[in-house]
């Protein structure tokens, strides 16, 4: 009898895989990395370590225990380690960036059933957990520029300090405070660029999420260019809300997505107590996906209503 | 004109024999003709073992409207006659004739006379004509549809968007002036507003072919398609060329289109030109384990391995042989198993080729969605299958998939996409079915009942 293989078909394959995907988001955020460490020195890439290496580590006990077959190699650990190293002070005590990464990888994604089955955002919801948790910790900004603990610009705008805030470059290039890998705008955008000619991640939820808190702010009397380079809008617009498990899975449904995540965090932003309001919004639009994907869907060539 | 572009997918072309002219295989010993190579009802033998068969010969009858005759494809003597694996892994009754070597045409073979639209579907009938883009519908049965005459198009399909596989191309050049006779006949008979013929723009030559053939005939036009996989599915072609959009359920005449493949005109064109039925087809051999890719005319029945074996035999162990493209192809157990009318190609593969590759969980990218020719959402359909929700199947529509394998192409998690498509298929099918038992189970107990009071 020979051995031939059969199988269905089709017996071709796209190159792409999962752990390719991840590899180039990962790729994307090396500029971002860099300019952490340029912008806020050593302890950035101290932070994003000590962050991969325990979501790496929960990630692999967790399946261990309850004897799943390891998915370490696929990098969405560390992927979700990295995103929330950058959503994080750069001066946040070590031992809760290990609790953070221990939300974010096990309550939020392995106990829904690992990659592909979660409905938040781990980073973005273990980022929200540590914030409310370590409200102190979590909102002490150091200022690159002089070094002493400041406020970020979204915190001086909602105070009324005006006068205070950093030039648009300095904004735009990351000399302010903020989250150590929120700040550089310029990196992310490069990181952005990077993912758009992979194809790994399309322009709509990008393009809307920004636009959006543009537009809207301009309309509601803020400063737009202070709005969107002042907070953690790029990071959050081009590397969370485009996670593919928690947003929608066609172009007009991440359009809608964006415009969500845009008005929710000009929301936050202008009528909360909390100065930044991304993090949330994304959150909570993460939820709204599958109504979002139940009311896009797809309309087949030539379907009849049944 | 057209809002939506249908999407597909680029695998690489390898259309490496598209310039390697179509050669006869040697005659082999014997042949294994399987008596259902078309869809519908198996034909019926018509011959005995220890016959004496011709070439052109009826071996089998069409049993039914949806049926072909089977001709004998050598001359010699029928060996046996029993059920034999075939290429769709099923088996079938199939006739095997020794060959004596001498190819003697069957002294019953006759050009046939149409003066009638009835004539010619009769003759297409007797030629053994059946859809050889894949499908095998018998070719008689799909032009007897009401009002043919009332027909805006038909597309004479070479778009051969499948990789690797180039015997459509090789019969529009060298079989060309078949080509030109069966769109004449077609003309003839039927009379549609316009023919149009096909090709995807990868396949210059056959396209200047044609151009050629055609000059100067205002019923005939040449459409040059993209060469995108799966231009040549006939729902994405007609949209495609026509701008028409075939609803669920309807079929393609109902918008005024019928799509034909191009070698399928060919057979009744031969058969009008010399009285011969389909007796042998242009075979794409290829693949990355075959030594010397060739295109080969060979006898129906051709056991597929003598047809490696002309091709200088493998460089590397095969590890996956397959009958038609690598998309939508069949993958063989045996190369013992016959060529059949609807073989275009067989591919054999190194394993390093054709390694299964991992699968991992859904990401839910949605790049199924984004290549969908028939914009179905794999992704959802796919989780509704994981539940069992019939009623959330239905709602995707997973009953339209026309299983071109773009999902499980794409999928960078390689989940076997095709395969749950075709597993939700059938679970639907099975429940609609039992739903259906079991209503009329109650309308007879009622209907019992009735009587009984």
């Amino acid at each position: 009898m020979s051995n031939f293989s059969v199988s269905t078909s089709p017996h071709i394959y796209d190159k792409s895989t999962t752990s390719r995907i991840m590899l180039d988001v990962l790729i994307a955020l090396i500029p971002a990395l860099i300019a952490s460490i340029l912008i806020f020195g050593a302890r950035a890439a101290l932070v994003t370590a000590v962050c991969v290496a325990s979501c790496i580590i929960f990630e692999w006990a967790f399946l261990k225990i309850v004897k799943k077959p390891n998915a370490i190699t696929d990098f969405s650990a560390c992927i979700t380690g990295v995103l929330l190293a950058f959503n994080l002070p750069v001066t946040i005590p070590l031992w809760q960036a290990v609790f953070g990464s221990a939300v974010a990888i096990i309550l939020v994604k392995q106990l829904f059933g690992g990659l592909g089955k979660n409905f938040a955002n781990p980073a973005i919801t273990a980022r929200v957990v540590m914030f409310l948790a370590f409200s102190v910790t979590m909102t002490t900004w150091v200022n690159p520029v002089d070094g002493i603990t400041g406020a970020t610009p979204l915190a001086l705008i909602g105070r009324g300090e005006v006068a205070a805030l950093p030039g648009i470059w300095d904004m735009f290039i990351g000399m302010r405070g903020g989250s150590l890998g929120e700040t550089s705008n310029l990196a992310l955008l490069l990181g952005g660029a990077y993912l758009l000619i992979r194809r790994v991640i399309s322009w709509h939820v990008p393009v809307a999420f920004i636009a959006v808190v543009f537009l809207c702010t301009a309309i509601l009397g803020q400063e737009p260019v202070h709005q969107i380079f002042g907070g953690g809008l790029f990071l959050g617009a081009i590397f969370m809300a485009t996670d593919y498990v928690t947003s929608p899975t066609t172009n007009k449904g991440r359009f809608i997505f964006g415009i969500g995540c845009g008005l929710f965090t000009v929301l936050f932003r202008l009528y909360s107590s909390y100065p930044e309001g991304v993090s949330f919004a994304i959150l909570l639009m993460n939820i709204l996906t599958p109504y979002i994907n139940k009311f896009t869907m797809s309309k087949p060539l030539g379907g009849v209503k049944s | 004109m057209l809002l939506k572009k249908i999407k597909g997918v680029f695998p690489p072309h390898n259309k490496n024999t598209q310039f390697c002219k179509a050669r006869f295989l040697p005659l082999p010993a014997e042949v294994c003709i399987p008596m259902s190579m078309h869809s519908g009802t198996p034909a019926k033998p018509v011959v005995k073992m220890g016959d004496e068969v011709k070439v052109g010969q009826l071996i089998g009858e069409a049993a039914g409207f949806v049926s072909a005759p089977i001709h004998a494809s050598v001359s010699g003597v029928v060996k046996s006659i029993n059920d034999r694996d075939m290429i769709t892994g099923k088996k079938a009754t199939s006739i095997t004739i020794a060959s004596d070597g001498k190819q003697e045409l069957h002294e019953g073979i006759k050009l046939p006379k149409a003066n009638t639209l009835q004539e010619f579907l009769d003759a297409v009938r007797d030629s053994g004509s059946a859809g050889l883009g894949g499908a095998g519908f018998p070719t008689a049965a799909k032009l007897t549809i009401k009002d043919i005459d009332k027909l805006d198009y038909i597309l004479i399909n070479g778009a051969e968007c499948e990789p690797y596989v180039t015997s459509d191309t090789r019969t529009m050049v060298g079989g060309a002036e078949y080509v030109h006779q069966g769109v004449q006949l077609l003309k003839r008979f039927i009379n549609p507003k316009k023919v149009v013929i096909c090709i995807e723009d990868n396949k210059l030559e056959a396209i200047n072919k044609m151009k050629e053939l055609f000059d100067g005939d205002d019923q005939v036009d040449i459409f040059i398609l993209p060469s995108m996989y799966p231009q040549g599915e006939r729902k994405v072609l007609v949209y495609n060329v026509t701008g028409r959009i075939v609803p669920e359920g309807a079929r393609l005449h109902d918008v005024g289109c019928l799509v034909m493949n191009c070698t399928t005109i060919t057979v009744f064109a031969r058969y009008f030109k010399l009285g011969i039925p389909l007796v042998q087809k242009v075979v794409t051999v290829d693949g990355t384990a075959v030594r010397t890719p060739k295109n080969l005319i060979a006898p129906i029945g051709t056991p597929i391995k003598e047809l490696f074996e002309f091709c200088d035999g493998f460089v590397g162990e095969p590890k996956k042989i397959i009958a038609g493209g690598p998309m939508m192809g069949t993958s063989l157990p045996s190369l013992d198993v016959p060529v059949v009318k609807t073989t275009n190609a067989i591919l054999a593969f190194l394993e390093k080729d054709v390694k299964m590759p991992k699968v991992t969980a859904c990401i839910k990218c949605g790049r199924c969605i984004g290549r969908c020719p028939m914009s179905l959402m794999p992704v959802q359909i796919e989780a509704a299958y994981d539940m069992k929700k019939l009623e959330l199947l239905e709602l995707h529509k997973v009953n339209m998939c026309v299983a071109c394998g773009c999902c499980a192409y794409i999928c960078p998690a390689k989940r076997p996409l095709v395969q749950v498509m075709q597993l939700s298929k059938d679970l639907l099918w099975t429940e609609k079915a039992a739903q259906k038992a079991a209503a009329q189970r109650a309308t007879e107990q009622k209907a019992k009942e009735g009587v009984a009071i």
